[in-house]
């Protein structure tokens, strides 16, 4: 059977025609395969949601009780029928609960990776690649000019810089979701025991990681006292924060950036980041090529990102791809 | 060469001036001899190896990989060295991350044909960062904000020196620099300064106050005129002919035509100045002089330099610097006229009585120089030369800045501690078009003069009268009904082509906000061009 008539693209999203559902629908639609939490992934307002138990709770934390008119809790690996077709979700390493979809009819598979890295992460279970016909892949940073150095080495740039600059106020942008849990983690993997300050835009999900069984150790609301409290301290807010007013109650902060998109001196210039760290969720260019040479798909599609970069790559590769040309997602490496 | 890679990374994205004094200061106590001395050569700017052309490294990597990729990846970051860093393929093998002072040892004693080959080996060896430091070695030009002078400046703090005691004795050291650093590190005695050519530390003044006037007499002090030059101090000493900067940069190259000149025994502390038979053209003709590493004779003859002379530091081999400056005066008088050298003329004294004769002289300077002059500068009688900015026996009077009324047009955010607020101002002035249409034309920046208070004001109108944003940069609400009116206080004004509106001023501050008055009521360009005239 052709991959086409299993999977395609439609302006609400990737649709599979005969299993009836959408996967990550940036409309409402009647039944929704959802990969993660990402706002501009996980939408509310669908008649019916089918993910990990973690992605649900992160829908229901964000959107409330009512996001969905029905719910259904999937473990990794558990095999779901709909109409004949078999549906399975399977660690995508990007952000707690995130899965690809692995999508089996009539002896095709198709694989839809959601977003997704290859690095180890402290906060998910790492991503299992799964041999298919069809591999759906993002190319958020789909340039051979994101190459992302080790984690641990960016997170040491910032204790040192912490000890370097006692009076200075460590501002980290990091999304709220996934970033900054990894980022905390890190911190403390590194052996950094402060108090780590929030943001209160951070709350509710680092409670959702926490009610998940995570210790990020000692945490406060970064509320504003006394500036002194704040010296010296590392301080987590979501990227937007740091040109904000909220600034403001910090003593002559240090703005730093976790993002893959640090990794270009220009994008941390734009921004007036002082500490570019660069730590993504997602794949850098070796983690997509090396992925795509692992599997070793019959195709790839690239839903969205730099595709143009990853196609010639494919190409000089004997690997047979196209784009799909999806719109409605951030590349803003997850929300903006 | 991985601790040199991430102090430049950390230098380029850090814009004050103590923040990279701290990381400097760190990295100097961090990392080893002879590391540390050939890093400090690679930011002062005195490594001696030819640089390598971008087309070198272009074509280094185009052998390496796909070009279509490599072009998809220059033309999003923008910048050769950083793409060539970024996705450098590395071949694997036995990649042994290169020290810094091996590449500047292998560079000095390396010909051209062989530079190919040892770069690729180390890119091969480097991360991305460590390829950035090496790129940026080889093509020259550090650019992460770091003067010669600001190195200096965190070396003296790492050691708890004055910097004038690193300028002293830096012109007799050479990289890698350990007999410096030794010193600083309190392991061995203070390296000789007493090399032929060296740089002594010059003496600076500090600005007088109005309230200042009561507690001074005037018979203890001299002025002359604040010539509007360069600050230099001219060396001759034992066939080593040099030109200073007050900061101690050696800007012999640019002036070959003074240094020649220098056919004395001595060093002058002076003005350094465009002069046509004996008269001084404004900073803007010196202006074309400055920063050129090499001399383009029809410059030369255009905008011929001079030195007017301040005062004499040695004189033959006689060190005169702890002699009072009415001691010194009758020296470099009778140096001066013995010399009678036509590239070098005596700043003249300004007699005066009551300080204010000397207000009205400020005010209405007399015929001639003084004209252009910057103002006025007193030093004590009896002041002896001394290295710094000393409370008391020398003070900078300068004149009242020109005034312009301007409108707020753009603003952009600041760094640190101002990174929360709107802090830089972009102003401009009505301008008249063709069909006799008044609209603002911007005519400067500034990002100072302002208290804590009026940055809050300032920040909260940009705010909430954003018209557009570009990146960090908000356009702000300005038209003929609308608008905030800034007085701007500014130095001088000269012709730019860069500008638009073609006149460029010399350091802008807010002076006043003029929250009463009317944008349309704002000056006009074509005042502002009327200045322009007016200035030789």
């Amino acid at each position: 059977m052709k991959p086409e008539s299993i999977l395609c693209p439609r302006p609400g999203g990737l649709y599979c025609a005969p299993g009836g559902f959408y996967i990550d629908p940036t409309r409402p639609v009647d039944r929704a395969v959802i990969t993660h939490g990402h706002s501009d992934h996980a939408r509310s307002g669908h008649g019916a949601v089918l993910a990990t138990a973690e992605t649900l709770a992160i829908m229901q934390a964000r959107y409330g009780d009512n996001f969905a008119g029905a719910m259904e809790a999937v473990r990794y690996g558990q095999k779901i029928e709909r109409d004949g077709v078999e549906i399975t979700l399977v660690p995508a390493g990007h952000i707690l609960g995130s899965a690809q979809i692995v999508i089996r009819h009539k002896g095709t598979t198709i694989v839809v990776s959601g977003d997704y890295k290859r690095r180890p992460d402290p906060t998910c279970p790492p991503f299992e690649p799964v041999k298919c016909d069809v591999f759906v892949t993002e190319a958020t940073f789909g340039l051979p000019v994101f190459r992302f150095p080790k984690s641990e080495h960016e997170i040491a740039k910032l204790v040192k810089s912490a000890e370097l600059f006692p009076g200075r106020t460590h501002l980290v942008g990091a999304y709220s979701l996934g970033k900054a849990q990894r980022v905390i983690k890190l911190l403390r993997v590194a052996g950094y025991d402060k108090t780590i300050y929030l943001h209160g835009a951070m709350q509710s999900m680092i409670e959702l990681y926490e009610r998940h069984g995570f210790d990020f150790g000692p945490l406060a609301p970064a509320t504003a006292d006394k500036k002194k409290d704040f010296e010296g301290a590392i301080v987590i807010a979501p990227p937007t924060a740091l040109d904000d007013r909220w600034t403001r109650r910090f003593s002559d902060p240090l703005p730093a950036f976790a993002s893959g998109w640090m990794g270009v001196r220009a994008r941390a210039r734009q921004r007036h980041i002082e500490l570019p760290l660069v730590i993504s969720d997602h794949a850098d260019w070796q983690e997509l090529t090396h992925t795509i040479a692992e599997i070793a798909p019959g195709e790839v599609w690239v839903t969205h990102g730099s595709e143009e970069a990853l196609l010639r790559w494919c190409a000089l590769n004997n690997q047979q791809a196209r784009a799909l040309h999806l719109v409605g997602y951030d590349e803003d490496e997850g929300e903006g | 060469m991985r601790a040199f890679a991430n102090l430049l990374d950390r230098l380029a994205f850090t814009p004050a001036r103590n923040g990279k004094l701290t990381l400097l200061a760190d990295y100097f106590h961090e990392a080893p001899d002879p590391e540390r001395g050939w890093a400090l050569a690679a930011l002062t700017g005195v490594l001696g190896f030819e640089a390598a052309k971008p087309s070198f490294i272009r074509k280094a990597v185009e052998s390496r990989m796909d070009s279509e990729l490599f072009h998809l990846s220059y033309d999003y970051v923008g910048d050769l060295a950083e793409t060539v860093a970024l996705v450098w393929p590395a071949k694997h093998g036995a990649n042994r991350e290169p020290e810094l002072s091996e590449v500047v040892d292998t560079l000095t004693h390396a010909s051209r044909a062989q530079v190919q080959q040892l770069l690729e080996g180390w890119l091969d060896a480097l991360d991305p960062d460590g390829r950035w430091a090496l790129l940026k070695l080889l093509t020259g030009g550090m650019r992460v904000g770091v003067s010669a002078r600001l190195a200096k400046q965190a070396l003296a703090n790492m050691g708890g020196v004055e910097v004038g005691e690193i300028e002293e004795v830096w012109h007799g050291q050479r990289p890698p620099y350990e007999d410096l650093f030794a010193w600083l590190e309190k392991r061995s005695d203070k390296p000789s300064a007493e090399s032929p050519g060296r740089f002594r530390p010059v003496m600076l003044a500090q600005a007088i106050e109005d309230e200042d006037f009561a507690k001074l007499n005037p018979a203890d002090y001299a002025a002359e005129w604040k010539w509007d030059g360069i600050r230099v101090q001219a060396v001759s000493e034992k066939g080593e002919r040099r030109l200073y900067s007050r900061t101690s940069d050696d800007i012999s190259g640019s002036f070959s035509d003074v240094v020649e000149a220098l056919d004395f025994e001595g060093v002058i502390d002076g003005e350094l100045l465009v002069m046509r038979d004996g008269r001084v053209a404004s900073f803007g003709e010196l202006q074309q002089r400055l920063n050129r590493k090499t001399t383009d004779l029809a410059l030369l003859a255009k905008y011929p330099a001079g030195i007017r002379a301040y005062d004499l530091l040695l004189d033959g081999e006689e060190d005169l610097r702890s002699l009072p400056f009415a001691e010194r005066r009758k020296r470099l008088e009778a140096f001066v006229a013995r010399h009678n050298n036509p590239r070098i003329d005596l700043s003249p004294l300004q007699p005066f009585l009551s300080w204010e004769e000397l207000r009205a002289l400020r005010a209405n300077p007399p015929d001639g120089d003084p004209q252009i002059a910057e103002g006025l500068m007193l030093k004590r009688w009896d002041s002896a030369y001394e290295a710094g900015r000393p409370k008391g026996p020398w003070f900078k009077w300068k004149r009242d800045p020109h005034l312009v009324d301007a409108v707020l047009m753009y603003a952009q955010r600041g760094h640190g501690k101002r990174s929360g607020y709107y802090s830089d101002y972009t102003f401009g002035v009505w301008k008249e078009n063709a069909n006799g249409d008044r609209a603002l034309t911007p005519v400067g920046k500034a990002y100072f003069g302002f208290t804590d208070e009026e940055l809050k004001q300032l920040d909260k109108f940009v705010r909430d009268h954003t018209i557009d944003r570009f990146g960090p940069v908000r356009a702000v609400k300005a038209d003929k009904d609308f608008g905030l009116v800034l007085e701007v206080a500014f130095e001088g004004l000269q012709r730019s082509t860069r500008h638009k509106s073609g006149v460029a001023m010399r350091f802008p501050r807010i002076n006043r906000i003029r929250w009463d008055k009317p944008s349309r009521e704002a000056d006009e360009l074509a005042s502002l061009e009327r200045m322009l005239e007016k200035e030789p």
